[in-house]
């Protein structure tokens, strides 16, 4: 468990990157810090590895708090993962990913055995790990990145946009990924990210930051979406607008989910058939292309406002959208 | 044309190799006082330098610094020297020291600045320490630019060494100076010559050096081509026999060594 207590992040020439911020990040479980730029998430990040230290207030790992830790030590135990991978260019893949055990004392030869069994387990080829990393593709570099980052087995895992500068394909394969890896390792993964959709897919916990690291709001991707906060995160995940907006329209097939930019999300498959809320059915619409969809819960809000209706929820059941009280298209 | 063959011709005869006052002490007397030179300033230069570089303070200073002491006369500060310890190698190797300097700081604290400042980040953030990501990573990227500044000294070095004879300490300079006085032409021009052999060695085996040392996995920083520019331009100064220092030493060891991107 990583707990920030009031703390303030006041920078050298004056700018107030965080105020005040309090938060519980709960043990292996994927915590997403997301907000727009400079909003403070990276400053938050590099505050748990003591890269930047506190103005006031405090961070404790499972209890400890981290000022009075030694600040190499810290870092040798949390791994660290960022967007431009950060690897080290003269080194070959395999010395980049055997970097922290090394320094941390384990024999070279094990310490490149061990690195070998991470490529496999970022779902890289052994056969790269003689490369250098700019030899590499971004999304190579990236899951380099994370074995190096998982290579002296920590409990915590920084992740700063690891996924920001690669193509959105490579995006969606290296998130299904991180998905895989933490089901599997169950890290303490605190994430950050611009990226709303990256961070409900891949949060149990979503942070909603404004600028100066205000919360604005902090709770499942469900919880979010279902009920946001205020004003500043219906509108920053975009309830009104974009991916998030689904409408219903009549098609031979039946019903569709259209979102904001006219795409088809997924088909409905199943509506409320009793009153009332927290409805919960679902079904296989059976084509992989077409989302299942479940009517998850009517949030009753104003309809002359075309405001939130429903929760539309994918295969994971983990909501995709939000059914706009627009007219159903028939 | 005929100068020039009556250098060759001078440089070619048996007699002026042996001896105390031959071609071989010469040129020995010549690279011992260089590599001195060079070494002695790299023992300052480098370790400020990397000071300099990895911490990125003190950069105007150092900046300012060598540019003042890029704009000495090297003959001038030689004669200062001269006249506060007196005659001897002293003053003329001191002289040297102070000139070599500024390309070896520019080079040391340029490598540092060449590396990525995101590369040192992931370093540290990794988890090494201010010493580690020194040597491990920031020493080992820099160096290709370190070697790219020694080779620009060594260049300036031996090129103006010819100055230590200028009160008898001896080297190649002893022909020009020598040979100046008794209107020995081929001699003057024979030893300048020498110089330039020198000098042209100096710069081939520093270009090697400078590929060897470009870490694998690291494209080629573009040190190369700047290189070969200040070559031609200190050659050009070598010929007519007297080193001027401050536009070629300018040319040699500016900051703009860089050559990352
Ligand atoms: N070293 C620094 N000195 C001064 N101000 C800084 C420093 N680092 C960050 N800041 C400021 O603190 C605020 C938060 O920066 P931070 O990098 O944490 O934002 P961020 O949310 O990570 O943004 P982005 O999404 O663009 O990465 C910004 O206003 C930024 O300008
Ligand atoms: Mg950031």
């Amino acid at each position: 468990m990583i707990e920030f207590r009031s703390v303030t992040k006041r920078f050298g020439d004056g700018t107030v990157a965080i105020e005040d911020f309090s938060l519980v990040v709960p043990s292996r479980r994927t915590t997403v810090l997301v907000g727009s730029s400079g909003s403070g998430k990276t400053t938050l990040l590099r505050m748990i590895n003591r890269m930047i230290d506190p103005t006031s207030g405090g961070i404790e790992i499972d209890g400890e708090d981290t000022s009075t830790l030694e600040p190499v030590k810290l870092r040798r135990r949390i791994g660290y993962v960022m967007q431009n991978s950060g690897l080290l260019p003269h080194l070959k893949v395999i010395d980049n990913i055997a970097t922290v055990p090394i320094l941390n004392g384990v024999k070279r030869a094990l310490a490149r055995e061990q690195a070998l069994e991470l490529l496999d387990t970022v779902g890289l080829d052994r056969s790269l790990a003689e490369r250098y990393p700019n030899q590499l593709s971004g999304g190579q570099q990236q899951r380099v990145g994370v074995a190096r980052g998982l290579a002296a087995d920590p409990n915590i895992l920084l992740m700063d946009e690891p996924f920001g500068a690669v193509d959105p394909i490579v995006r969606d394969e290296l998130q299904r990924e991180l998905i895989r890896l933490q089901r599997e390792l169950g890290k303490t993964v605190v994430f950050v990210t611009h990226d709303i959709d990256e961070a409900f897919l891949l949060g149990d916990q979503v942070v909603i930051l404004e600028t100066g690291g205000r919360v604005a709001q902090v709770g499942s991707p469900s919880e979010i979406m279902q009920s946001p906060a205020n004003e500043f995160v219906a509108s920053f995940i975009g309830t009104e607008r974009g991916k998030r907006a689904l409408s219903i329209r009549r098609t031979a097939r039946g019903r569709v989910l259209v979102d904001g930019a006219g795409r088809t999300a997924g088909v409905l498959v199943d509506e409320p058939a009793t009153t009332g809320h927290d409805v919960d059915s679902a079904a296989n619409s059976g084509a992989d292309s077409v989302a299942q969809v479940t009517v998850a819960q009517d949030l009753g809000a104003d309809a002359t406002t075309g405001a939130v209706l429903d929760a539309a929820a994918g295969p994971s059941n983990e909501p995709s959208g939000l059914l706009a009280a627009e007219p159903i298209v028939r | 044309m005929n100068f020039i063959v009556d250098a060759i011709r001078w440089i070619l005869d048996p007699m002026h190799f042996p001896g105390p006052n031959g071609i071989a002490t010469r040129i020995s007397e010549h690279l011992l006082i260089s590599f001195f030179v060079v070494l002695i300033a790299s023992g300052i230069a480098i370790p400020l330098g990397y000071v300099i570089g990895h911490t990125g303070r003190g950069k105007s200073i150092a900046v300012l610094a060598t540019g003042g002491i890029r704009a000495l006369p090297t003959l001038g500060l030689l004669s200062i020297i001269a006249l506060s310890i007196g005659i001897g190698l002293t003053a003329p190797f001191i002289a040297l020291v102070v000139l070599a300097i500024p390309s070896i700081l520019a080079g040391a604290y340029s490598g540092f600045e060449a590396v990525d400042r995101r590369t040192v980040d992931a370093a540290r953030a990794v988890g090494m320490t201010e010493a580690q990501i020194i040597r491990r990573v920031e020493l080992p990227l820099g160096l290709p630019l370190l070697i790219g500044g020694l080779r620009a000294a060594s260049l300036q070095v031996i090129a103006t060494a010819t100055l230590a004879d200028y009160l008898g300490g001896g080297g190649l300079g002893h022909y020009i100076f020598a040979g100046q006085q008794t209107q020995d032409y081929p001699q003057m021009l024979g030893g300048s010559l020498l110089v330039i052999f020198l000098a042209v060695i100096s710069e081939v085996s520093f270009g090697i050096l400078q590929r060897l040392v470009v870490p694998a996995g690291v494209r080629s920083p573009s040190v190369t081509s700047r290189r070969t520019e200040t070559a031609r331009t200190d050659l050009g100064r070598v010929e007519v026999g007297r080193t001027e220092s401050s536009e070629t030493i300018t040319a040699a060891g500016s900051p703009q060594t860089k050559g990352t991107t």
